[in-house]
C-alpha cells in the first residue's frame, strides 16, 4: 500500500482539532466569554513557529525581513493577550 | 533535536492550549488555564528555536530583539488598557494576527526551502493552495478588525485629536462611526472582489507568481474593509467574534503550509471558539448569520416615535432609592450605557449599600448586552461584584416576577417586549430579559431616544416604569447617597 500524504493527514488532524474545540468552548461560561476571546487570540499567535523559522532560515533578505515583523506582531499579541487575560481572570472573585 | 521530538514538544504545547480553553469552564479554574496557555506558548517558541533551519548567534540575538520589542509593547498595552476598551483593544490583537499571518505565508513565498515545501525546483501546488488561503483570510481579518477596531473606539482622545489635521480626521471620523456605511452595490462590488480573489489564486496555484500573490493580498485588504463598513455599532458582539474565527482559520491555513500539526490544531481551536461565539450572538439577538454580515440593520427599522399620547414617568433618584431599599428583591440589567459611563463602580456601591440594608441583589446579563460577548461580566468583575450574584438571561429570567424592583442601566433593546408581542417589530423573536415582571422599573437613560434597532420601547410608559434621565454614573451615584441613613 503507497504511504498516506502527509497533507491528508493534516487534514484528519485539523477535522479532529475543530471537533474537540466545538466541544470544549461549548463548555466554557458564558461569563468569561471576553477572557476567552483574547486568550484565543494569545495562543493563536503561535504562527509566531512560522515566523522565527523565516527569521532563522538564512535564506533570503527579503523573508527575513517578513519574519522578523512577524515575530514583533505575533509578540505584542502572544505577551499583550496573555497578560490581559490573566489580569481580567485575577479580578473574578466569590462572595465573601 | 530530532524532527520526530520536535513533534511531540509541538504536541504537548497543543494539548496545553486545549488545557487553557478547558480551564475557562469555571472562573475557579481560568487562571490555571491560562497559565498552561503560556506554557504551551513557551514550549512553542523554545521548540521552533531548536529547530532553526540555519541557527547562529545573530540569528537568536535578532529573534531576542523582536520578541522583547513586541513582547514588550504588549504587556505595556495590556497592563495599562481599561477594562471599558476591552473590544477594541481584542479586535486591535486580532489584526495583528491577520497581519502576522500575511507575513508568514509571503515569507514562506520568498524563501520556501526554509519550510520543505519545494518538489522538483517550483513549490508543491497543495501548499500554494495553503499558503494562498492563509494570506487571504490573514489579510481580511487585518483590515476587517482594524476598521472594527475604529468603530469599537469611535474617537480618539482629545489630545490627539487636535495633532491631527481636520481633513484626515474627517476621514478618520467616518470611519470610526458607529453608523454603518451603505455603498451602493455594495453587494455585487463584494462579490466581484471576492471572484477576482479566487481568480487570482488559481492563478497564483499555476504560476507562483509573487505579482499575483500581492495583487490577491491588496484585493483581500479590500475586501477586509468592506465587509465590516456597513456593520453597525452593536452588531459588534458577531463581527469582532467572527474576525476572532477568521484569525484562528488563517493561523491553521499556515499550519498546513508549514506542515505543522501544532499550528493546525491551534488554528482549528481557535476558529471553532470565534464561529461558536458568533453563533451564541446571533442567537441572542434573533438574526441570521448573514444578516448581519450583510450590514445596515437599524437604518430601515427606525420608524418616528408617535408624538404625543403616550407619556414617560419621570421619578428621581431619591424615589428610586426609596423603593429599592424597602425591596427585598432588585435585579440589576446593565448594559453598553453602563460601560460608556464608566459606571460599575458606582453600580458597585449601589450592590454594598443595598446588599447592607439586606436586600437580595442580583445581576442579569444579556448575552449581547455590551459590545463584546462577556464584557458586562467583565466589568462587573472590574468593580469587584462576586461572579456568584451575576447570571445569564436563562438563569434568571424566572426571576423577574418575584422581584420587587429592576435597575435597567444602559440598557434598551434586550429589555423591549416589542420582541414578545409585536410579530412586525424588526427584533421580533429575540430573547430578552423579562424585566418588565417586576414590581416596579427604573431605566436610567440618557433620554427616551430608541435604543440601536431604531424602536421605541413601549416598557417606558408603563405605569410600573419609572425613568432616570441623565448619566448613568452620576444617576446611580446619587441613589447611592439617598439611600444612606
Amino acid at each position: 500500500m503507497e504511504t498516506v500524504d502527509p497533507g491528508v493527514i493534516n487534514l484528519i488532524i485539523f477535522v479532529l482539532a475543530i471537533f474537540v474545540g466545538y466541544y470544549v468552548v461549548w463548555s466554557v461560561t458564558p461569563a468569561l466569554h471576553t477572557p476567552l476571546m483574547s486568550v484565543t487570540n494569545a495562543i493563536s499567535s503561535v504562527i509566531v513557529v512560522g515566523a522565527l523559522i523565516a527569521t532563522g532560515a538564512g535564506g533570503s533578505w527579503a523573508a527575513l525581513v517578513f519574519g522578523f515583523l512577524g515575530v514583533i506582531l505575533a509578540s505584542v499579541n502572544i505577551f499583550g493577550g496573555f497578560a490581559v487575560t490573566q489580569r481580567m481572570l485575577a479580578m473574578f472573585k466569590k462572595r465573601g | 533535536m530530532t524532527a520526530n521530538l520536535a513533534a511531540l514538544g509541538y504536541l504537548v504545547a497543543a494539548v496545553c492550549f486545549i488545557l487553557a480553553l478547558r480551564g475557562l469552564s469555571h472562573p475557579s479554574t481560568a487562571r490555571q488555564g491560562n497559565v498552561y496557555g503560556m506554557a504551551g506558548m513557551a514550549l512553542a517558541v523554545v521548540v521552533t528555536l531548536l529547530v532553526l533551519p540555519a541557527p547562529s548567534v545573530g540569528t537568536y540575538l535578532l529573534i531576542l530583539v523582536g520578541i522583547a520589542a513586541g513582547g514588550g509593547v504588549g504587556f505595556m498595552i495590556a497592563q495599562r488598557i481599561q477594562m471599558t476598551a476591552m473590544p477594541q483593544l481584542v479586535a486591535a490583537f486580532h489584526s495583528l494576527v491577520g497581519l502576522a499571518a500575511v507575513f508568514v505565508a509571503s515569507a514562506a513565498l520568498l524563501d520556501p526551502e526554509a519550510y520543505h515545501i519545494v518538489k522538483n525546483g517550483s513549490i508543491k501546488t497543495a501548499s500554494l493552495l495553503e499558503m494562498g488561503l492563509g494570506t487571504i483570510i490573514g489579510a481580511v481579518t487585518f483590515t476587517g478588525s482594524v476598521i472594527a477596531w475604529g468603530k469599537l473606539q469611535a474617537r480618539f482622545p482629545k489630545h490627539i485629536e487636535e495633532k491631527i489635521p481636520e481633513p484626515v480626521l474627517a476621514v478618520f471620523r467616518l470611519f470610526m462611526s458607529s453608523k454603518p456605511i451603505l455603498l451602493p452595490a455594495r453587494h455585487v462590488i463584494n462579490l466581484a472582489i471576492g471572484a477576482g480573489i479566487v481568480l487570482l489564486l488559481l492563478v497564483f496555484m499555476g504560476t507562483e507568481s509573487g505579482f499575483v500573490f500581492l495583487l490577491m493580498t491588496l484585493l483581500a485588504f479590500a475586501l477586509g474593509v468592506l465587509l465590516i463598513i456597513p456593520i453597525g455599532g452593536a452588531d459588534m458582539p458577531v463581527v469582532i467574534s467572527m474576525l476572532n474565527s477568521y484569525s484562528g482559520w488563517a493561523a491553521a491555513g499556515i499550519g498546513f503550509t508549514l506542515n505543522n500539526p501544532m499550528l493546525i490544531i491551534t488554528g482549528a481551536l481557535v476558529g471553532s471558539s470565534g464561529a461558536i461565539l458568533s453563533y451564541i450572538m446571533c442567537r441572542a439577538m434573533n438574526r441570521s448569520f448573514v444578516s448581519v454580515i450583510l450590514g445596515g440593520f437599524g437604518e430601515t427599522g427606525a420608524a418616528a416615535a408617535e408624538e404625543g399620547e403616550k407619556v414617560a414617568k419621570a421619578g428621581s433618584p431619591e424615589d428610586a432609592a426609596f423603593i429599592m431599599e424597602n425591596a427585598q428583591k432588585v435585579i440589576i440589567v446593565p448594559g453598553y450605557g453602563m460601560a460608556v459611563a464608566q459606571a460599575q463602580h458606582a453600580v458597585r456601591e449601589l450592590y454594598d449599600a443595598l446588599t447592607k440594608k439586606g436586600v437580595e441583589v442580583k445581576f442579569a446579563i444579556h448575552p449581547v448586552a455590551g459590545r463584546m460577548p462577556g464584557h458586562m461580566n467583565v466589568l462587573l468583575a472590574e468593580a469587584n461584584i462576586p461572579y456568584d450574584v451575576v447570571f445569564e438571561l436563562e438563569e434568571i429570567n424566572n426571576e423577574f416576577q418575584t422581584a420587587d424592583a429592576a435597575y435597567v442601566i444602559g440598557a434598551n433593546d434586550i429589555t423591549n417586549p416589542s420582541a414578545k408581542e409585536d410579530a412586525d417589530s424588526p427584533i421580533y423573536g429575540m430573547p430578552i430579559l423579562d424585566v418588565e415582571k417586576a414590581k416596579a422599573v427604573f431605566f436610567v437613560k440618557r433620554s427616551l431616544a430608541p435604543g440601536y434597532a431604531g424602536i421605541d420601547n413601549p416598557l417606558f410608559y408603563r405605569d410600573n416604569t419609572m425613568m432616570l434621565f441623565g448619566d448613568a454614573k452620576k444617576i446611580t451615584e446619587e441613589v447611592v447617597r439617598a439611600l444612606d441613613p
